[in-house]
Formats: structure tokens, C-alpha cells, sequence
């Protein structure tokens, strides 16, 4: 089985984002990027589910500019075998639907038995693109995995969701979305690191597929979140009860 | 031209001035992101404890070997990554951003012990040691100051003689980092049967004679471990002499390779002084606002920034020439002496500028400048590098 794992770029996360002065997003002018961190999470998976014989091949894709290439440097010295950057334009707003298409694209040029992803991105987190995939492919999806076990053309999936867990099985081919708590990711080893350089990264233009990836969305503004105000001491049970109720509004 | 081109205002970056980051290639962000990662995730959550009970942790060869941080300009054939000397650098740099002592033990590792092992030794030499050292699985230690010989090695006492089938060695060594736990000891004796020439030895745990006590009580690197080398007649045989090296040249090609990681180290903890010291000032109020407000501070942040902007700079030409072969050890000391120097001076700034927190481990600064001593002082102290950059302008030697 081959899992085909989508990765993208985005600030790091221990980044703190600056919105640019003109409001039209934040700045990413000689910002530290690096891999989403759920979708390390979903390579991790991916490569533990090949080390333990559940799949043969990894393969990483990524949606993006030319500088994406690092990101897929990145999977490739954590363990992916071979890469592929879908190519769009500098600056290129690409959304959660376009991003689905092209990679449903590839599942289906590649014949992917599972796509592994993170679950958002952490840049605008949308939470979109996996159930997106799904939809496109006719796949069954199963989001938010906390634990995946692969057996026999079929994968249970045990779910993080609001009031627990929940445990699903779901038949291949199928979009798997992961969440934080699935495993840790390695580091790339540096002989990993060295030993990437020479697996192979294919370099393709969004454009030779087809497809509408125009945006469909408008950014209307893009503002800092407001300041936190400093707290304040109750004096009393009664005191804290009114502020409640009147200043917060949440009695 | 495009807009941006056109413009003569670029975007500053208070913690990268003069976007260093652009400089690095994709391989070399890649392992300096590994080396960050791990050392933020791993090594710093242990560091206050280690430093206060003066523990040393040995599992942190391992760690250190399964990333490949070992040793990693040593080709891949003998377990290293075959890293450049700029990789190596970066690497310096992210581990002493937490602690000065657990970049001296990687130094130690990798230049002072498998790197005269892979350029001095024999082929036999190299495959008995280096993957294992690579690992992490055993460690190493690198033995030439002594109790009556610190700058001036050629002074030391510690002698070989030639016995049957090998050498019988009596000497002692100093401050040899890792010595307690080493399990290989690379040693620099005079050696009777070369003419008296300095010849290196590796020697192995457990031989009889040898020892290797802790130095106890040192108020600085102490999350790292010291010792002695006691060599009470270690018998050796003839396969345990490094045979492509003889004189002082031997121990300098190894100590240059670990001053060049001295001075891109001690960049890394002065950027934790630094960026601790702008948060803790813009954070500390006092007569209603901010102590970053004053003008005192702000001129301590801003040499603290040049400083590491320019020291930064230095390092990364020296690494590129050391990579292009075109590395001359005068180079090494000049940026070892300022880098040095500039970071202990900015450490202790940065202790000064946390006021009273600034004693307490919790606040990390005051760590960083009694390591800082250590630094300025081993692998060559600053005034020996500033007299060999004397020397090498004025062709007069002043020690």
C-alpha cells in the first residue's frame, strides 16, 4: 500500500506573527517557516506504518511555491521515499478546495491506498481540506485520529471528539486526518538529512492538471487580536457573581 | 525590477539583522533545525537540575549519536554525516544556546576525539572507534593540559617509553572533559623511541594504570564532567600510537577544529543572554513602565546585537573558508577570542540587567556566564589567541 502524506508550509510555530502594516495578512517577509505540525505527525505515522510492514511506499506532497521544496527536504530526511511539489505561483493563494483537488489529483495518479494528513493547518486553520479530499475521491474519511490500525483492505481509527473517543473502521482507500496526540515525531537524523539530498523530489506546475484552483474566497482584512487587559481580584463571591453577569456577560 | 527590489526599505529583524538565515543553504537549516529542536526539547529541560547537582546525564552521547550530531564531519563510511564545518557550526550554536558544558562534551566528541582518530589513524584505528563514538555508544575524552603545562603544551612531562611490542606511559593530565566516563582517552605523551616528539595515543578504559578521577568543585560548566588522567605506567601495545601524526601540530589540528566550534557556541549563548534580557526588560516594570523604556537598557541591547550580528558574520566566513580548504588557524583565533570575549561580556550584562532574578538558575543568565568563563578560558586562553594574532602581524612571538 502506498500513503501519499501532504505537507505544507507554514510559519513556524513558535513564530510570533506580525500582521502587515496595510492589513493584507501577516507578514512573511524573513519569517522562520517549517513543516505544519500536524502533518509531521501524519508523516510519522505514515513512516511507522511502513516500518511496520502496513504499507510499502511514503510519499509526500506538497501544494505551494518553490520554497515548499524544504519542506519536503524535511519529510524526505525524516523517512518519506520520494517527494512531490505541485507548483503554484509565487504568492498564489491556494484554498482548502484547490489544495483538495490537486491532491485528490495525485491519490489518483498514484493510486494512494491512504492520505495521511494533519488535520489543519496552523496558519488559518481551517480544517477543510481533508474532509474536502474525501468528498472529491468518494472516500470514507476518518478525522481527528488519536490511534490508526491497519489490517486486512480496512483501518480502525479511534477519534478524538468532544465528549471521548470514538472508534470507527473505515475501508480503503480512505483520507485519515490526524490529530496531536497519535504519536511524537522524530527528528531528521543528520545522515537522513544527508542521505535526502539525493531521494527524489518531483517539481510539477499546478497548471498541468487542469484544474480550477482560482480562489473563491476574499480577504476582507486581516487585524491583530485584540490585547488581553489585565485581570482583576474579586473581593467577594458576590462580587465575582455580578462581574459575571454584567462586565462578561457569560451568567 | 520588481517593487521590493526597488525599494530601499527592507523589513528589520531585531533577532537577525542582517538575515543570516538567507545565508545558510536548505541542507544546513535542515540540521541546525534538528540540532534546535533537539536541544530545546530535550537538553533544556534539563539543564537547571544537571548545573545545580553537578549531574551529568551519559545518555546524552546516545541521543546525540542516534541524530547523527556526533562527529558529523566524519564521512558516513565511519558512522558521521559528512557534514560541512558550517553545519558543524550551527550545530555548536543550538546546543550551547542551552549550555555551554553540553556543547563542550559534543566538542569534545567530535573534534578532539573522532576526528584524530579519522586524520591521524590507521585504517584498523578508525573502524574499531569511530562508529561507536558516532553513536554515542562509547565516549571519548582528549588528554594534553597538565597540572605544569596549560598554554604552553610543549612544556608537558607525561612520556612514552618504548617496551616490548609497544609503549609504557607515566604522566598525568588536566581539566580533560569527560575523562571520568570516557571509555576512550586519546592521549599526548613525549615519546622516547620518536626522538622525544609529542605522539598521540588512544588508550581504552579498564587498561591498568590508567585512571581518570572527577575534578570536583567547579563553579562553572558543571552540568559537563571534568577530570583527571592518571597514568600510572599504562602499557600499550604498538596498534594503540596514532602513526600519521608527530608534534605539536598533532593536538592544534584537533583543538583548532574545536575552537572553531567555541566560537560559533558561545554566539549561541549569548543570543539566549540577549533575548532573555529584551524580554525580561520589556516585561519588568519599574516607576511605571517598562525597563527596556531606559535608555541604559536599550544601549546594552543594542551592543549585544552587534556584536552577535557581526560575531555571527565572522563565523560563518571562517566556516565557508574552513569548507572551501582555505582555513588558516589565525583565523580560528581571531573569531575564538572575539566571540569569546564578546559573549561573556554580553552574559554578564545580561546578569546585571535581571537584577536581583538575575542570580537565580531559573532566569538561566547567570549560568550562561560562569560557563562563559570556562570558554573564554580553555582551547586557548583569549590572551594567547590575541598574542598569536599579535605575532602573526608583527612576526614577533611575545610567549
Amino acid at each position: 500500500m502506498k500513503i501519499l502524506v501532504p505537507v505544507k508550509r507554514v510559519v513556524d510555530y513558535n513564530v510570533k506573527i506580525r500582521v502587515r502594516p496595510d492589513g493584507s495578512g501577516v507578514e512573511l517577509a524573513n519569517v522562520k517557516m517549517s513543516m505544519n505540525p500536524f502533518d509531521e505527525i501524519a508523516l510519522e505515522e505514515a513512516i511507522r506504518l511502513k516500518e511496520k510492514g502496513a504499507a510499502s511506499e511514503v510519499v509526500a506532497l506538497s501544494i505551494g511555491a518553490a520554497p515548499a521544496q524544504e519542506t519536503l527536504r524535511t519529510a524526505l530526511a525524516m523517512g518519506a521515499d520520494r517527494a512531490i511539489l505541485v507548483e503554484t505561483a509565487p504568492g498564489e493563494d491556494v484554498e482548502p478546495l484547490a489544495v483538495a483537488k490537486l491532491i485528490a489529483a495525485v491519490a489518483r495518479e498514484e493510486a494512494a491506498g491512504l492520505v495521511l494528513c494533519g488535520k489543519q493547518a496552523i496558519d488559518n486553520d481551517m480544517n477543510a481540506t481533508g474532509q474536502m479530499l474525501a468528498a472529491i475521491l468518494d472516500w470514507p474519511q476518518a478525522t481527528f485520529a488519536s490511534e490508526i490500525r491497519i489490517e486486512a483492505g480496512a483501518a480502525q481509527v479511534t477519534r478524538e471528539v468532544d465528549g471521548g473517543l470514538q472508534v470507527i473502521g473505515v475501508a480503503l482507500p480512505a483520507v485519515i486526518s490526524v490529530d496531536l496526540r497519535l504519536n511524537e515525531p522524530r527528528y531528521a537524523s543528520l545522515p537522513n538529512i544527508m542521505k535526502a539530498k539525493k531521494k527524489p523530489l518531483a517539481i510539477r506546475p499546478a497548471g498541468e492538471f487542469g484544474l480550477d484552483i482560482a480562489p473563491r474566497l476574499t480577504v476582507v482584512k486581516t487585524v491583530e487580536p485584540p490585547a488581553r487587559k489585565g485581570g482583576v481580584k474579586a473581593g467577594s463571591v458576590a462580587e465575582l457573581v455580578s462581574k459575571l453577569k454584567d462586565e462578561a456577560g457569560v451568567l | 525590477m520588481s517593487a521590493t527590489a526597488a525599494s530601499s526599505r527592507a523589513p528589520f529583524a531585531w533577532a537577525d539583522p542582517f538575515h543570516f538565515e538567507d545565508q545558510l543553504g536548505e541542507e544546513e537549516r535542515l540540521i541546525r533545525d534538528t540540532a534546535q529542536a533537539y536541544a530545546q526539547e530535550k537538553l533544556l529541560p534539563r539543564i537547571i537540575e544537571a548545573y545545580r547537582e553537578e549531574k551529568t546525564d551519559p545518555a546524552i552521547f546516545a541521543e546525540m549519536g542516534e541524530l547523527g550530531l556526533l562527529g558529523i564531519t566524519v564521512p558516513e563510511t565511519y558512522g558521521g554525516a559528512g557534514a560541512s564545518y558550517v553545519s558543524y557550526g550551527l550545530v555548536a550554536r543550538e546546543v550551547e544556546r542551552v549550555d555551554s558544558g553540553y556543547r563542550s562534551m559534543m566538542s569534545v566528541q567530535s573534534s578532539l576525539v573522532m576526528y584524530p582518530i579519522h586524520a591521524y589513524g590507521d585504517e584498523a584505528q578508525r573502524t574499531r572507534y569511530l562508529p561507536k563514538l558516532a553513536r554515542g555508544e562509547w565516549i571519548g575524552c582528549f588528554g594534553l593540559t597538565e597540572p605544569d603545562a596549560g598554554s604552553d603544551p610543549g612544556g608537558m612531562r607525561t612520556r612514552a617509553e618504548r617496551i616490548d611490542g609497544g609503549y609504557r606511559l607515566t604522566g598525568s593530565k588536566m581539566w580533560i572533559s569527560n575523562a571520568p566516563f570516557a571509555d576512550v582517552f586519546i592521549v599526548w605523551a613525549k615519546s622516547a623511541a620518536h626522538g622525544d616528539e609529542i605522539r598521540g595515543f588512544v588508550l581504552e578504559k579498564g587498561t591498568k594504570g590508567l585512571s581518570a578521577p572527577k575534578i570536583g568543585g567547579k563553579l562553572s560548566l558543571r552540568a559537563s564532567l571534568t577530570g583527571e588522567i592518571v597514568l600510572d605506567g599504562v602499557e600499550v601495545p604498538e596498534s594503540a600510537l596514532l602513526p600519521n601524526v608527530s608534534g605539536l601540530k598533532g593536538p592544534f589540528g584537533c583543538l583548532n577544529r574545536a575552537r572553531y566550534g567555541i566560537a560559533w557556541g558561545v554566539m549561541g549563548a549569548a543570543e539566549d543572554c540577549w533575548h532573555r534580557a529584551r524580554q525580561y526588560t520589556l516585561d519588568r516594570r519599574q516607576f511605571g513602565r517598562p525597563l527596556a523604556a531606559n535608555q541604559l537598557v536599550q544601549k546594552k541591547l543594542a551592543d549585544m546585537q552587534s556584536e552577535i550580528a557581526l560575531g555571527l558574520q565572522a563565523a560563518l566566513r571562517v566556516g565557508r573558508l574552513f569548507d572551501e580548504g582555505r582555513m588558516a588557524p589565525e583565523m580560528i583565533s581571531l573569531i575564538k577570542r572575539n566571540n569569546c570575549g564578546k559573549a561573556l561580556d554580553i552574559a554578564r550584562l545580561a546578569r546585571d540587567m535581571h537584577g536581583g532574578n538575575g542570580i537565580s538558575e531559573e532566569f538561566h543568565v547567570m549560568r550562561h556566564a560562569q560557563n562563559l568563563e570556562t570558554v573564554n578560558t580553555y582551547e586557548g586562553t583569549h590572551d594567547i589567541h590575541t598574542l598569536i594574532l599579535g605575532r602573526a602581524q608583527t612576526g614577533i612571538q611575545a610567549f
